[in-house]
């Protein structure tokens, strides 16, 4: 059974939730330079077309400056062509639990890039959160 | 080979200090010296472990500063950052600077200046090691502690009570602490009540930010006794480095770096698990001591909770964990900790522990940078 369920939307504008494979198979996201065998990506996977599973998630209270309070988060597996990939983004909601499937939902912005101590200018604040799969 | 001994050791009161970072480490490193009776222009090498002066307080050269401010002009001074873990990596490389003949009298001191921040801003600092991956999402240091706490629960059914039960011990060690930030115990149920920080895991399950600094002195050991009667030598350190990004690990409960850095200082030492009489860890979270007493081989992969449980870490337990009181009472002082570590086990190993003594010939340091991102173990013995 594939776990994909979606196929990508060519007219939305959202960019891809974007992780990498290596020629040893394994796919990593976010995407290195490098992978696993010290060797470059052959090519780029859009997990936003995929559901994952829940392998675990906390809701945070003491959040920096800038970040959502509660800020509930989540460890999450994907499985891309019978290989496995994990993920780390915020959750739609606490009502999930270890084992829930999910899917990634898109957010353009995840976070005030300027309430921070990170250059706003040094990365990208635009994700994918993840809702309890429909 | 010349093994590095350690001839001197001293750390200032941790919690809320009114100093910045330079009068703090120059506290410590004035205090080591004395305890020595050396000079700072005795000194070949001065390290000082710290991992954001520039962030927290705008002052950034503090290895320079404070080697000034020792008068211990013009010895080799170089600062080590290396996040939470920068006291561990300080004294590797105090102990590399000894071990290689570089020099022969080298002072470390680690220091940290936090408390002036509000908390949000001081947790902002500290996730700014994140990659940006995972910063974009707001994800803490905290947070992965929630995360992991609520996996290993869930993988090793084990009770929540568990993790309490760390902040319960090591509450009460850190009363024996006069150095320590909190010197007094909690029960249970105040750890069960407090608020939630990072579901499952509650205000008392998390570290207090903390101001302090602390300092040891190494030398050759077969000049240690020109120092000090008493003395301990670092027989094994190891440091190793695991993935950047924190969710990429195989097993979210094992931590790599912990069996890594292990595997080099017991090799070195000639050791193994069971040898260790006494041991620090990282217990920035109460999650964290279970991962690493399972990592350094004390317990089975997932049956650290039990050995909590079963009061086999007390400090009249078989293997007494962070009789310090751990960074959980006794604070964490970012840069400070990892040299903390080692004080404690020092002054067990020369006997001068006070109400806090075990019986110990060898002891072990486990600082943790990151969420496992980097770390530093050391073992030690006591001096012949």
């Amino acid at each position: 059974m594939s776990d994909r369920q979606k196929t990508h939307d060519a007219e939305s504008d959202e960019p891809p939730m974007e992780a990498a494979r290596y020629p040893d198979g394994s796919i990593l996201y976010p995407a290195h330079p490098l992978g696993p065998d010290g060797q470059e990506p052959v090519e780029m996977v859009d997990l936003s077309e995929y559901r994952a599973t829940v392998v675990t998630w906390t809701t945070s209270t003491a959040t920096p400056p800038g970040v959502r309070e509660p800020n509930h988060l989540a460890i999450v597996e994907f499985t891309v062509d019978g290989e496995s990939v994990r993920a780390i983004g915020q959750l739609t909601t606490d009502e999930v639990a270890i084992g829930d499937a999910v899917e990634p939902v898109y957010a353009p912005e995840l976070r005030d890039p300027d309430a921070g101590i990170r250059d706003p200018e040094s990365q990208s604040w635009d994700g994918y959160r993840f809702r309890p799969a429909e | 080979m010349d093994r590095v001994a350690i001839v001197g050791a001293s750390m200032t009161q941790f919690g809320q200090r009114e100093g910045w970072i330079r009068e703090l480490l120059a506290e410590a490193g004035r205090d080591c010296l004395a305890n020595a009776g050396i000079d700072g222009d005795d000194l070949e090498h001065l390290y000082v472990s710290n991992m954001a002066s520039g962030e927290f307080e705008g002052q950034t050269g503090v290895a320079n500063a404070v080697a000034h401010d020792l008068d211990a002009l013009p010895a080799y001074t170089a600062r080590i950052d290396q996040t939470s873990s920068s006291g561990g990596a300080g004294v590797h490389s105090a102990w590399q600077s000894v071990a290689s003949g570089a020099s022969d009298l080298t002072l470390l001191i680690g220091g940290e200046k936090m408390t002036h921040r509000s908390t949000a801003e001081a947790t902002d600092v500290i996730a700014s090691l994140t990659h940006p991956a995972e910063y974009k999402h707001g994800v803490t240091l905290p947070s992965f502690a929630g995360l992991t706490a609520r996996r290993y629960l869930h993988q090793y059914d084990a009770p929540r009570e568990s993790l309490a039960k760390v902040a319960v011990k090591n509450h009460k060690n850190g009363v024996d602490n006069p150095h320590a930030q909190f010197q007094k115990e909690v029960d249970l149920e105040t750890v069960m009540e407090s608020p939630i920080v990072a579901d499952p895991l509650r205000l008392y399950d998390f570290c207090p930010i903390t101001d302090g600094s602390a300092a040891l002195l190494m030398c050759p050991e077969s000049v240690a006794s020109e120092y000090a009667d008493e003395y301990a030598v670092i027989s094994g350190i190891g440091g190793a480095t695991d993935t950047h990004v924190v969710h990429e690990r195989a097993d979210p409960t094992v931590m790599g770096g912990v069996v890594d850095s292990s595997t080099i200082a017991y090799e070195q030492a000639g050791l193994g698990p069971d040898d260790i009489d006494v041991a620090e860890l990282h217990d920035m979270f109460t999650i964290l001591e279970f991962l690493q007493s399972e990592g350094l081989g004390f317990f089975e992969q997932g049956e650290g909770w039990k050995a909590v449980d079963e009061g086999v870490t007390d400090r009249d337990g078989d293997l007494p964990i962070n009789t310090s009181g751990g960074l959980k009472s006794k604070g964490h002082p970012l840069g400070a900790s990892g040299v903390a570590q080692v004080y404690e086990i020092y002054k067990q190993l020369t006997g001068t522990a006070g109400p806090r003594q075990v019986d110990a010939e060898t002891g072990l340091a486990c600082n943790v940078g990151g969420f496992g991102n980097c770390v530093i173990t050391t073992i030690m013995e006591a001096g012949q």
